[in-house]
Parts: structure tokens; sequence; C-alpha cells
């Protein structure tokens, strides 16, 4: 039993390592571009195919690939920001939210019709397993350690060192007060949107890395991890949506450990993060770790 | 030549449809204080924004002068481009950035021209010494007093010329709001002209060197402090004690304003 409970630990750490890197984008894009971006699992899947491409067609490592998914889906963010969300800005929350519902259909329907329905995987060697005696690791977490390792410390001090982070929380925390203190608000705008669209592009790779099979509906059955991910944090704030991630996912892994109760099914472990999310938005809604907030 | 740092002409702006400033001209002389006091919701928080390009102007300009003659179209700006220009703000509310420490708070003000920043943190810090026991708190752990200075001290941060001041005094106790406006008053012997909306007209008008009345988004009366703060009318509608009339405030509704 501690056994298992030590490997859903260490599960639950590289899902929710993820889970938050992807979530910090996606809690800045709601706090400076004030937008929620249903569309936002599709950056994901469409990451995951761009990394299989680079991978599988080109022969590239995994860490070639994950940085190539990174770039491609950073370009894919700026783009649409730049021909869609921003002329189309202005028009209200929910006229906004609706238009991302659209974007993500539409990039799913290419997708699928580009890739195809059938699941895809990664060139690594989905039967090896590390044996660390009290855990074991596929290969796939094993990369996902490795790539995470390096890039949760890289975002974290990019968001408390550099003036570019410094002022992008700025611009979460009061966009007009930003702004008067001599910020480019605009230009951070894109930059959130450069950062939001690497860090899909790391999760999205990471995801299919991880899960070993994947097809285009990846992206679609993370999305509201991400978006519970960003309401636990405190929407705009990128230090809770860093801590939310690994609470939730560590929360979702070890809900299934027969010490718990005997152990939540495993395919019940969505529903667990969505009466989180439910929960939070009654009692709780600017997040665990957030303040309360008008929009 | 000019003494002036900032004039405003006939000045209109407001919200969806609806007009809140219906032509306001107001002038900030260099190294002055200028007060401008009126009921809630006659449009000085909005005046401000307007001023700082927070809410676009749909009549009318604002001009940044500088010293050597010079001069700023500030309509139309971005706030961030007015910024660069020597002018800095504290807002009514919203002043500072509770997710941050105050140290972090001080350094985005100091974004702008970040080489200057040691040298302008110690020159801020000596101005508002109770923020350096409190660096590392998060803003938003902080009083209303403390934040009220953080706020002040976040604007100081790039230097400006000409501060301007969204009722500082908000929600603050009497005796922390003597030290706000004591602050206000050292800041501007420093050489910073202020211009400060408020609420507490009689002891903004005491330190005050001009000030205007806002009435429903209109130019209502203007003068010198003193003259103000001893005008008939003034005193019916703000301060509400009877006091000696000298009369010497002039009604500022028809005619462009002259300054003093
Ligand atoms: N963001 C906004 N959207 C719509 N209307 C607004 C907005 N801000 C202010 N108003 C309206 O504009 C008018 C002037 O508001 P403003 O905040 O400028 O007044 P004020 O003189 O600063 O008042 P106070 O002394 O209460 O701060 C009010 O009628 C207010 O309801
Ligand atoms: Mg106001």
């Amino acid at each position: 039993m501690l056994e298992q409970f030590a490997q859903l630990t260490i599960n639950g750490l590289i899902t929710g390592t993820i889970l938050a890197l992807t979530g910090v984008g996606a809690s800045l894009v709601f706090g400076i571009q004030r937008i929620a971006n249903f569309a936002h699992g599709e950056y994901l899947t469409f990451a995951a195919y761009a990394g299989l491409l680079l991978n599988a067609t080109y022969g590239q490592n995994l860490v070639v690939a994950t940085a190539g998914a990174m770039a491609a889906t950073a370009i894919l963010a700026v783009a649409i920001h730049f021909g869609v969300l921003r002329p189309l800005r202005g028009r209200g929350l929910v006229a906004t939210s609706l238009i991302t519902v659209g974007i993500g259909l539409m990039l799913r329907d290419v997708i699928f019709m580009v890739v195809g329905p059938q699941t895809r995987q990664f060139e690594i060697d989905q039967t090896a397993v590390y044996d660390l005696t009290l855990v074991r690791i596929s290969p796939g977490q094993a990369v996902a350690i490795a790539i995470t390792i390096v890039v949760a410390p890289a975002v974290a001090l990019l968001l408390a060192r550099t003036p570019i982070g410094k002022a992008m929380r700025a611009v979460a925390d009061n966009r007009d007060l930003a702004a008067i203190s001599g910020i480019d608000v605009e230009r951070i705008g894109t930059y959130v949107w450069l950062l939001a669209g690497a860090l899909a592009g790391l999760g999205g790779t990471m995801f299919a890395v991880v899960q070993g099979t994947f097809d285009p509906n990846l992206g679609f059955q993370v999305l509201f991890l991400i978006f519970t991910t960003v309401v636990l944090g405190g929407i705009g704030s990128a230090y809770g949506a860093l801590m939310a991630g690994i609470v939730l996912g560590l929360a979702m892994e070890l809900s299934t450990w027969s010490g718990f109760a005997g152990g939540l099914e495993a395919r019940f472990k969505p529903v667990l993060a969505f009466a989180v999310l439910i929960g939070l938005l009654l009692y709780r809604p600017q997040g665990l770790f957030g303040r309360a907030r008008v929009f | 030549m000019s003494d002036l740092v900032l004039t405003v002409r006939d000045l209109r702006a407001g919200y969806g449809d609806e007009d809140v400033l219906h032509g306001v001209s107001i002038d900030v002389m260099r190294g002055s204080i200028v007060a401008v006091i009126g009921p809630n919701g006659s449009g000085k928080s909005t005046l401000l924004k307007t001023i700082y390009g927070l809410v676009p102007a749909r009549h009318g300009n604002v001009m940044l002068l500088d010293e050597a003659g010079g001069s700023h179209d500030l309509t139309g700006l971005r706030p961030n481009r007015i910024t660069a220009l020597g002018v800095n703000m504290v807002p009514q509310l919203a002043n500072v950035f509770p997710d941050m420490s105050v140290l972090e708070n001080l350094e985005i003000g100091a974004l702008p021209a970040r080489e200057r920043f040691a040298a302008q943190m110690e020159k801020v810090l000596h101005a508002l010494p109770l923020l350096r026991a409190m660096l590392h708190k998060r803003a938003a752990a902080l009083s209303g007093g403390q934040r009220q200075m953080l706020g002040v001290a976040r604007a100081l941060m790039s230097d400006p010329k000409l501060l301007i001041l969204d009722e500082p005094s908000a929600g603050l106790a009497p005796a922390v709001l003597e030290e706000v406006f004591a602050k206000v008053k050292a800041i501007n012997a420093t050489g910073v002209s202020i211009l400060m909306v408020e609420q507490k007209a009689r002891q903004c008008l005491a330190m005050a060197d001009y000030g205007y009345v806002l009435e429903q988004g209109r130019n209502r009366l203007q003068g010198r402090g003193q003259d103000l703060l001893n005008d008939e009318e003034v005193v019916r509608l703000y301060l509400g004690v009877q006091r000696r009339q000298t009369g010497r405030a002039r009604d500022g509704r028809d005619g462009p304003p002259t300054p003093p």
C-alpha cells in the first residue's frame, strides 16, 4: 500500500506539473486578456501532433520535438490573437468566450481532417519500465520529468525575477495601474500569448508522451482540468495556478489510492476534478490562493 | 517659458452613450498644488482618467508643457506614453498591485527607468520611510494608510514632474489623513507639481495653491485655495459651516479659466 502511495504520488506530481505549467499560461491569459479561452485544449492537441510530426516523421528526439511543438503552438496562439481575438475585443466576456469556443471547434475539426481519428504514439518504447525499487516509471514519464524539471523552474524564475515576468503579473493584477506605471500593456498582451502558447505546446506533447497513446480528443479531455487549475489558483494568479496544478494532479491520482476509502475507480478521476471545480465556483470563486476580483 | 505644466481645455468624455464631462478646463502651474473638489459623481475621477488616456476624450485637449517651452498633446496617447513624458497618477481605487510585494510594487513603478532604480528607491524610501520596514510584505496585507503611501511611492519611482492624485484621503482615519497630506506637501516641496482630487475639501483647499469646483461634469467655481475656502458658495455647498466671505473666487462657468 505504501508502494502504491509512492507510485500515485509520482504519477500525480508528473500530471500536476504539466497541468500547472499549462495552467499558468491560461491563467495569465485570463488575467491579462480577460478571455476564457475555450480553445486552449485544442492548442494542446495541435502541439501533440506538431511534436509527433517532428518526432515520428522527421526523426527528431523528444526534446527537440517538444521545443518545436512549443514554438509552433506559441506562433499559433499569437496568430489567433492578432487575427481573431484582438480585432473582436471589447465585445464582452460572453461574446469573446463563445468566439473561442468556435475557434476550438474549428481547430479540432481541422486536426481531425488532417490526421484522422486513429490513436498515435511517439517513438518511445511503450513496454519498457524503469524500476526504481519503490516506484516504477515509464520512459514517457521519464522524459516528462526531465523536461519539466528544467522548464518549471525556468517559468517560475521568468515570472518572479525578470522585468517581463513582473510586468505580466502586474498587468494581470491591475491592468490600468500597470499602464499608468509605464508598462505597454498591448505588448505584454502579445508576450502573454507567446508564453501561454509555448506552455500549451509543452503541455500537449507531455500529456501525449505520458499517456503513451493519444488521438485528436487529447486537448478536449484536459480542457476542463486546465480551467479547474486556473480557478483553483485564483483567476489571473500565476503562482496560484502553479500550486493549483500540482495540488489537482496529486489529488486526482491519490483519490485512487486503496488507503483512501478503498480508492476511487480510476475512471472517476475527472469526476473528482469536476466536483472540485463546481464546489469552488459555489463557495470560493476567487480560488484557493486568489483574492476576489471583478470581471 | 511657460509657467504652466498642464492645460486641459473643454474636455468632454464619458462611458457608453453618456457624457460625464461636458467641457472641463483646468490649468496646473509648474510647482503648484491644484485641487479639484466636487460632490460624488461630479466627474472628478473621470476627469483624471481622461487626462491619463484611460477614458478616451471625445472633445477638447490636454497639453503637457515642459520647462523649455515645448508641449506635448496628451490627447489620444496611451497611458504608458504619458508616463514616459514625466507624469504619474495614483488612482482612487486599486492603487497598488495587491498580489505583489511592496518591493515589487516599487520595481514595477521603476520599469520605465530601470537603470536609476537603486537611486530612486533611496529617494522614495527617504520621503516615505514607513515603507522601508515592510518591503517584503504583500501589498494586500497593508493597512489603508500604508497602501495609500505605497501607491504614492510607486508613482514617485518613475520620478514624475507632475503627480496626479485621486482622493488620497479616501477611507483614512483623520490622523492618517493629516500624514498623507503632509507627505503630499513635502513631495510638492521637492518640485513635483500636484493635481489632486479630494472629498476632504477643507484640508485640501487649505494646502492647495489653486482650486476648482466641479459640478455635474462642468467647471463651477475656481480660485486660489484660500479664497475658495472662504467663498460663501463653497462654504455653503461643501464645507457646511458659515465662514467670513471674501468673494474673490470667481465663477468659472463661462469663458476659459485663467491661472492665478
Ligand atoms: N466605468 C464607468 N462606467 C460607467 N459609468 C461610470 C464609470 N465610472 C464612472 N461612471 C459614472 O460617471 C459619473 C462620474 O463618476 P466619477 O467617478 O468620475 O465621479 P467622482 O466625482 O470621481 O465621484 P467620487 O467622489 O464618488 O469619486 C458617475 O455618474 C458614475 O456613475
Ligand atoms: Mg472619484
